[in-house]
């Protein structure tokens, strides 16, 4: 039989082989050998090493190990460039990003062919996704570079950032990391990943043939050492890191105290929900695009299955059949679902974590469907059943094409399920019941969240995770945010001395004399005063030495006291943003009702004249009704990216802050970063200045009559470093914010890695929180919340 | 899940696969309406466009594969012509295409006179059967009728019933019929299932092909229905379009058909046939539907007994197409023989 017949009855696929020759004349056409792009020139090569093609382990070129007086050179470069370009009309800018996005369309081909032969994924998939996204990020932000002087008012670019991207998606992590950046005026140092460089060389061609002014982008190859010299280099003003937890969680210890911006975009382990009410066949189609979407090298994969348990036995048995039709191959064939992984060391992760898996009892499956010969780095794609969340692999990210299944009865079990991980980056939902589906998006701690699809982006939604995954986003307006800081922040100057003198201690001898009835001031956790763990007070002392009174002196079981009612609390967030409004005046107005006695007790605490310590407290009523006014108004967005699907950017809170409030202005210090904590529903836990704190335990009254629902305002006193440390690596605090010195504030950032919360420190610097116009806006509103993005897709 | 009686009893059950017709498996021998499984039917239109609109991306055939899978699309064809002005010359004039498809110089290109290239039906309108069944004579090549009123199937049900009674007397195989689009679109399930039941028994030996006119049934869930509530009543295919509507054949469509089919033979193990019609005129468009097919229902069923296109431009594409394959040069359709 000719082979013609023989395929008339076969019906195979056949090859059908994108040609890999431009790409590799290109390469050639450079020697094979790269230098560094910096300040406009390619730098000669240096210590060399290899970038393989994993689908055959030959090597395409190689690169070189940015020393770090490579990275010292495009820092220099990227510093002598920003003034100039910070200084361009935002249409300038924007005209420089519309060129990228242009040359990027036009060397699209080149761009996927180079893509898919340096990482392994499917030429469908760089062709199809990975490059058009690269080009529309670009298009999106010219326009932002435009507008942002009057959508970002009081705004500035941060200066020089440091870039540090993952080897998943070469060019699209580039794009995202630089369009923004180079948007909102800054310059950037960017390091690809060591895999995976080679289309990071080639944009810088197109940053060249754009004109770009020397030293805006600056391309620094090299491993984690290269990195490393990224990160520590003190003329970098902002970091942005994607990559794995367990990097950003040293790169958050390494800029502690450095005043650096930081956005970091790690790992995850996403959900994947099915309800009964599903299109069943959609979700198997979808699980396709989740897990098995780049090999599952993604960090939003969806890889924890969680199937209502009513239809499981069928879907599994379908998804099982569905795997078998997948086609692993040649990533240059266009016919191909899954290419290769990025490297042999990958292939073996995957590999032991399954085995460890199968260990601990998981059913572990993979079809019956033949690998490319000789060798390369291929796996087949594979479900894990019988799988709980005690196994390994249903906890650890695989970053592979692995899936993991597990049931749930009911709605609720579903939510717990998926968010019983310290990740929270993506979550997938399936249900035709639009009741259902938008009542499990809010409930998952994820940012993103995708309903009847998955793994879709787009350049006007933000993405970034909560809780381990990171913090920051990219895309929209909350990404450009994240390459911008306030303007008058890079003025401020130290704080001075404090206000009011630091002599509390604590009390060894007897209560001293004083006026009256003795009032006892307890800390406050849950609705309820309660005495300090220790059993110890602290005496406060007025300027004159004199004993003011006396609070507890709280202690680390005090805090989990207190944090533990706050999380009991977490309901807040949910509450109606109008209910919160009105608590808020109402806090306002029992705090005004007692202006004098509170007036008097701050004069009493810092030796301040009446009229000024009243001044503190009208200006904290205020305070309290600017963001009683702000909780029903700081809220999402609806974004429409080019897909029949609605975005809702939704603002949420963060969780449990921790506040600690600075020894000055005892009232409003507390009270300017507790207001738009609570307005945004988070619950706090709040420490008050440590030598004046008693202007804070006398609220206790004033929130019990203001309908406060217990464990939304925790009040703990005592030392402020001690107090600062245990909330600091508390994992059940989910954002701390900390105005203290320069040594606290170091502290606490370093010891804020242990669940990644978001931190918001003021260094030793002078923040004049009584300045309306700084903050009682959205200065503290935007680090009291996280935007969730939820896609929406509809159709009839 | 089991197939509950709601209705009148009526054959039920997995018949035995030895009731084969052809090299096909078991002939649907209808089911009782399932009230509770049509109303468990859920499409998502977002999810089934995107993967509908990845298929002819993540499939591709090239070269030789992209000629045999041309040559299998001609075997899969029903080769049609249904206007208005049909003549008994025009209707001859494609049967005697349908006998010769492929020019020599293809066939002899190609070596592949030994596999019979030939459409699978011819499909034209009643008053053209006769003509039809005679200039196909000793061909093999069956001749389909449209039938029941069509394109709109608004006829009295005996009416159409007859229709179909005589088309088979005078020689159709397969009768294309067509369903009252009213009854979808009024969730009429019980008069659907009884109006194809009565069609199916008019049929006697000849198949039954339910035309749904999804361009009109304005959603995915109604085509999904639709398409299980005839496959219950005894559809041996299930097909999309007269090609008179706004919007025929889409790949979204056939997706939510096919799934239904899928389902079908999961929970019965019958087979049932799938049949594109309407704007299907470019061969790579065809592959398109192929690959579909094999990805969703498997390779089997790429099989003329299981997969039809309707269709008559496509035919001149993929000769265009094939010859190109040949000889590397692009070619034109007015060199090859017209339908």
């Amino acid at each position: 039989m000719n082979k013609i017949a023989e395929i008339f009855q076969s019906l195979d696929y056949g090859p059908a082989p994108e040609s890999p020759e431009p790409a590799l004349a290109w390469l050639a056409s450079k020697g094979n050998k790269f230098g560094h792009f910096i300040n406009g020139r390619w730098t000669k090569p240096g210590k060399l090493f290899a970038s393989d093609n994993p689908a055959t382990g030959k090597v395409l070129a190689e690169i070189t190990d940015g020393s770090a007086a490579d990275v010292d050179k495009a820092v220099k470069a990227a510093r002598a460039a920003f003034p100039k370009w910070a200084a361009l009309s935002g249409y300038e800018r924007g005209k420089y990003l519309y060129a990228i996005a242009r040359l990027v369309q036009k060397h699209s081909r080149l761009f996927a062919v180079l893509e898919s032969l340096d990482n392994g994924k499917p030429i469908r998939e760089s062709r199809d996704i990975d490059i058009p996204l690269v080009a529309r990020h670009f298009y999106h932000h010219a326009g932002w570079a435009q507008h942002f002087e009057r959508e970002f008012p009081g705004m500035a670019p941060y200066g020089v950032c440091g870039q540090i991207i993952p080897w998943n998606f070469p060019l699209l992590m580039l794009a995202w990391k630089i369009a923004p950046a180079l948007a909102a005026g800054n310059t950037v140092v960017l390091k690809p990943a060591e895999f995976t460089s080679l289309t990071a060389l080639l944009f810088a061609e197109i940053v060249e043939k754009a004109k770009l002014p020397p030293g805006v982008v600056n391309i620094v190859t090299g491993q984690g050492d290269t990195g490393a010299a990224i990160v520590n280099h003190p003329d970098v003003d902002k970091i942005a890191f994607t990559g794995s937890t367990e990097v950003g969680k040293i790169i958050r210890a390494a800029t502690a105290g450095s005043g650096k911006g930081l956005s970091l975009e790690l790992g995850g382990k996403s959900p994947y929900i099915v309800f009964d009410d599903a299109d069943v066949d959609s979700a198997i189609e979808g699980l396709v695009d989740a897990i098995w979407f780049n090999q599952g090298q993604v960090c939003c994969a969806g890889s924890r299955l969680l199937i209502q348990e009513s239809i499981e036995e069928r879907f599994i048995a379908k998804l099982k059949k569905r795997m078998a039709s997948l086609r692993v191959g040649d990533p240059l064939d266009k016919a191909v679902d899954i290419g290769a992984l990025v490297a042999p060391v990958q292939v073996a992760r995957v590999r032991d974590l399954v085995k460890q898996g199968a260990a601990e009892g998981g059913q572990v499956y993979e079809p019956d469907i033949d690998l490319p010969k000789g060798g390369g780095c291929f796996l087949r794609p594979t479900l894990i059943t019988n799988v709980s969340p005690a196994h390994t692999v249903a906890t650890e990210e695989i970053f592979g094409p692995v899936l993991v299944a597990m049931s749930f009865r009911t709605p609720e079990e579903a939510v717990a399920l998926a968010n019983n991980t310290r990740y929270g980056l993506a979550a997938t939902i399936w249900s035709e019941n639009i009741n259902l589906a938008l009542d499990i998006a809010p409930k998952l701690k994820a940012g993103v969240v995708w309903i009847n699809g998955t793994n879709n982006f787009d350049a006007a939604v933000g993405f970034g995770g909560y809780k381990e995954s990171g913090f920051g986003r990219e895309g929209g307006k909350e990404g450009m945010a994240a390459y911008l800081k306030a303007g008058w922040e890079k003025t401020l100057k130290p704080a001075g001395p404090s206000a009011v003198p630091a002599k509390a201690a604590t009390s060894t001898s007897m209560l001293e004399a004083d006026d009256g009835i003795d009032q006892t001031a307890k800390m406050y956790i849950g609705g309820k005063q309660a005495r300090p763990d220790s059993g110890y007070s602290r005496a406060i002392r007025g300027p004159g030495g004199e004993l003011v009174g006396e609070v507890g002196e709280g202690n680390r079981k005090d805090i989990r006291n207190a944090v533990e009612a706050a999380r009991a609390a977490l309901g807040w967030g949910t509450t109606a943003a109008h209910n919160r409004a009105q608590i808020l005046y109402f806090l306002g107005e029992n705090l005004d009702y007692r202006a004098d006695e509170f007036a008097r007790r701050l004069r009493a605490q810092t030796g301040e004249s009446l009229a000024s310590a009243h001044k503190e407290v009208a200006a904290s009523v205020e305070r309290l009704f600017a963001f009683a006014g702000w909780a029903d108004k700081y809220d999402g967005a609806v974004h429409n990216p080019p897909s029949r699907t609605i975005a809702l950017a939704m603002v949420e809170p963060i969780g449990v802050l921790a506040i600690l409030a600075p020894p000055s202005r005892p009232l409003l210090g507390s009270i300017a970063l507790l207001a738009p904590a609570i307005a945004m529903g988070n619950p706090v836990v709040l420490v008050p200045s440590e030598p004046a704190p008693l202007s804070v335990t006398d609220l206790y009254q004033v929130i019990e009559t203001s309908d406060v629902p217990a464990g939304v305002i925790n009040i703990v006193t005592g030392a402020t470093a001690t107090l600062a440390k245990t909330l600091a690596e508390h994992d059940g605090v989910d954002a701390l914010w900390c105005a203290g010195d320069a040594a606290v504030s170091t502290m606490v950032e370093k010891a804020s890695v242990g669940n990644l919360k978001q931190t918001w420190t003021s260094r030793g610097l002078y923040y004049d929180l009584s300045d309306k116009a700084k903050f009682e806006g959205d200065y503290f509103l935007r680090r009291a919340t996280q935007v969730k993005n939820v896609w929406v897709p509809y159709g009839a | 899940m089991t197939l509950r009686v709601v209705d009148t009893p009526l054959p039920a059950g997995k018949p035995a696969k030895a009731a084969a017709i052809g090299h096909a498996g078991a002939r649907n021998p209808g089911f009782p309406l399932d009230l509770d499984w049509v109303g468990r039917v859920r499409m998502n239109r977002s999810a089934l466009e995107r993967r509908a609109a990845t298929i002819g991306t993540r499939r591709t055939v090239k070269k030789e594969w992209q000629a045999a899978w041309l040559l299998k699309a001609i075997t899969l064809m029903d080769l049609t012509t249904l206007n208005s002005d049909d003549t008994p010359g025009r209707v001859e004039r494609l049967c005697a295409k349908a006998r010769h498809p492929l020019t020599d110089e293809i066939v002899d290109g190609y070596d592949i006179a030994g596999l019979r290239i030939v459409p699978a039906a011819v499909c034209v309108y009643h008053a053209f059967v006769p003509t039809a069944v005679r200039a196909l004579e000793g061909s093999g090549i069956p001749v389909a009728a449209v039938s029941t009123a069509f394109p709109h199937g608004l006829a009295p049900v005996d009416t159409k019933i007859r229709e179909i009674e005589e088309s088979v007397a005078a020689g159709a195989k397969e009768i294309d019929i067509v369903i009252e689009r009213q009854m979808v679109l009024t969730g009429d399930w019980q008069g659907l299932y009884e109006q194809i039941r009565a069609f199916r028994k008019a049929c006697g030996e000849a198949h039954l092909k339910t035309i749904l006119g999804t361009g009109e049934l304005a959603t995915l869930n109604n085509v999904a229905k639709a398409s299980l509530v005839c496959m219950l009543a005894g559809a041996d295919f299930i097909k999309t379009s007269t090609g008179k509507e706004k919007v025929n054949a889409t790949l979204p469509v056939s997706l939510a058909m096919i799934r239904m089919i899928r389902w079908f033979a999961d929970e019965t193990g019958i087979e049932i046939g799938y049949k594109p019609a309407g704007g299907i005129g470019a061969a790579k468009t065809a592959l398109d539907y192929m690959a579909l097919m094999k990805e969703e229902l498997g390779t089997h069923w790429l099989q003329p007994h299981l997969f039809r296109f309707g269709a008559s431009s496509l035919l001149t594409d993929i000769e265009r197409q094939l010859e190109h394959n040949l000889t590397g040069h692009y070619a034109a359709d007015y060199r090859m023989p017209m339908v």
